[in-house]
């Protein structure tokens, strides 16, 4: 059953192995860069997540990017953190985002302020990720605002998702969380970027023990690497990020570390597409948005296929 | 002081129904000030507890003491016997209490009796009202000695909003606004000159929006 006009529900409900990449807004206030960048993605990607200022660093609200690309044909999955927002904010940006013609909604706790550019604000965290899904279904499938108060009409119907992190800890509980946010009611999941394919693996062991690619669609996340100063940044700099040395080295000994970084990237998705219950990728070009368009290209899953009727 | 309020009689039955020999154990600090968690309150809790037990035929038994401070670990690591002998653990301490029994207690169940509420003082006896919102950064110098960060609804560092009215808050006729309150005692030492400052955007990393703070005084560790 579809249950709502997504097109990353429909392509998912039609057995696509899916294709989504992620679009970052910039720091300042025209829509020229996202809407370039959505140009270029557009025919290579079945949807779009527009962060929600990541890393805690102030940008174009995701809302307002989401409903600048809308008009390239691409679907936007606008990311909800609960870092900024209490649960009103958060209704009324669902409310609005809905409005601007938003079908997907990505919900996320949000980097910690302190990361970002204003490390001296105050946080939110009025509800948490896990709440926030379970919260923006029930707005759809029991028309409810989040006090339980009845939404007369014009309910808000996105496709909910929810991200996953294998690669922090304790690793054996990760999927036990996955889980309650698949109870709660998130229908898609985007990992973390995955570098360490062996401990993937061993925890998509546990999502099909457990049946849950059953009941979710997992989109694997992957970022392509520039250099093997980035890679080395993401392993030994980012909590919750593991980076096997092979990878460093292997970029440290390429002529052409960018290439040689886009090289990993595509068999790091071919090798994603065989694991059973992986349901697609997404790809998260950090800043360099333009390779996308080559990386789906190479790893085969050029051209995008259509919704049917 | 932490104020603290014990939870209702049935949520600690409900919470102790599985245990048939709890240890109860109250703090001498502040809840003992605020008249929560103190060896009086410690007793009645068990009497209750026991007596409650009793008439629905499960008897509880019960051993109570009270600690100088459960924010101390050298008085939670002194009671070792007390807590083997016993199945589970309820604390009429704050938070902290609990949290440091658990700490040192691994094996055993630690249950809280208390809501803890706030860091305040009484105003009449039997009423305890909220005075400092722990921001980790005080600016009672700039507000005349009344705190806007936990006083005022919105914690509003340039006030009063629009919903000041005949001295309350717009939330409740019963809360005093504190920016009247400061309004009115920087009138009075005719230093109202200080609300004209407009007072930037507060560093709440200090608070706990900087994550779990600590503080550290080298100067008096030891070893």
């Amino acid at each position: 059953m579809i249950n709502t006009e997504s097109k990353l529900e429909k392509l998912l409900k039609q057995g696509e192995f899916v294709v989504t990449a992620e679009i970052g807004p910039p720091k300042h206030a025209s829509a020229g860069t996202i809407r370039r960048h959505a140009e270029m993605l557009k025919d290579h990607i079945d949807a779009s997540n527009i962060t929600d200022c990541q890393t805690a660093v102030v940008r174009l609200s995701s809302i307002a990017a989401a409903a600048h690309i809308k008009p390239t044909g691409i679907d936007p999955i606008a990311q909800m953190t609960c870092r900024d927002r209490n649960r009103i904010a958060i209704q009324s940006d669902l409310l609005g985002a809905y409005s601007l013609g938003v079908r997907n909604v990505l919900c996320l706790s949000g980097d910690h302020q302190k990361f970002g550019n204003h490390p001296t604000a105050k946080n939110v965290y009025d509800v948490d990720s896990i709440q926030l899904v379970h919260l923006v279904r029930r707005m759809r499938d029991e028309k409810q605002f989040f006090s339980g108060e009845a939404i007369k009409e014009h309910e808000p119907r996105f496709f909910v998702g929810a991200v996953a992190n294998p690669f922090a800890d304790p690793f054996e509980y990760r999927v036990v969380r996955l889980e309650k946010k698949i109870n709660a009611g998130a229908e898609f999941i985007q990992t973390q970027c995955i570098y360490d394919m062996e401990r993937f693996e061993r925890f998509m062991e546990m999502v099909r023990a457990r049946g849950l690619h059953e009941r979710a669609y997992i989109l694997a996340g992957v970022t392509p690497l520039k250099s093997w100063r980035a890679a080395h940044y993401l392993q030994t700099q980012v909590s919750g990020m593991v980076v096997p040395d092979e990878i460093v080295e292997r970029l440290k000994k390429a002529e052409d570390p960018k290439a040689e970084g886009i090289n990993i990237c595509i068999e790091q998705i071919k090798h994603l597409k065989t694991i059973p219950g992986v349901a697609g990728v997404h790809i998260m070009a950090i800043a360099w948005e333009e390779v996308v368009p080559q990386i789906v290209e190479r790893a085969g899953l050029y051209p995008r296929p259509a919704v049917r009727e | 002081m932490i104020v603290a309020e014990n939870k209702p009689l049935a949520e600690i039955a409900e919470l102790i129904k599985d245990y048939n020999k709890v240890l109860f154990l109250g703090c001498g600090g502040c809840v003992t000030v605020c008249l929560s968690g103190g060896e009086k309150e410690t007793e009645i809790m068990a009497t209750a507890l026991r007596l409650k037990r009793k008439l629905e035929g499960q008897p509880l038994e019960t051993l109570t003491y009270t600690l100088t401070r459960q924010c101390d670990p050298e008085y939670v690591a002194s009671i070792e016997n007390l807590v083997g002998q016993a199945e589970a653990v309820v604390s009429l301490a704050c938070g902290v209490g609990v949290q440091y029994l658990a700490e040192h207690y691994p094996d055993k169940w630690v249950i809280p009796a208390a809501n803890t509420k706030h860091i305040g003082g009484s105003i009449v006896h039997g009423v305890w009202e909220e005075r400092c919102g722990l921001c980790g950064e005080c600016i009672l110098h700039k507000t005349g000695g009344i705190c806007p960060v936990i006083r005022c609804s919105k914690s509003i560092l340039n006030g009063p909003c629009g919903g000041s009215q005949d001295g309350h808050c717009e939330i409740d006729k019963n809360v005093p606004c504190a920016w009247q309150l400061i309004y009115d005692r920087l009138k009075t030492l005719n230093r109202l000159d200080l609300l004209t400052e407009l007072q930037p955007p507060k560093d709440w990393s200090k608070a706990r929006d900087g994550g779990p703070r600590k503080v550290v005084r080298e100067d008096v560790m030891i070893g």
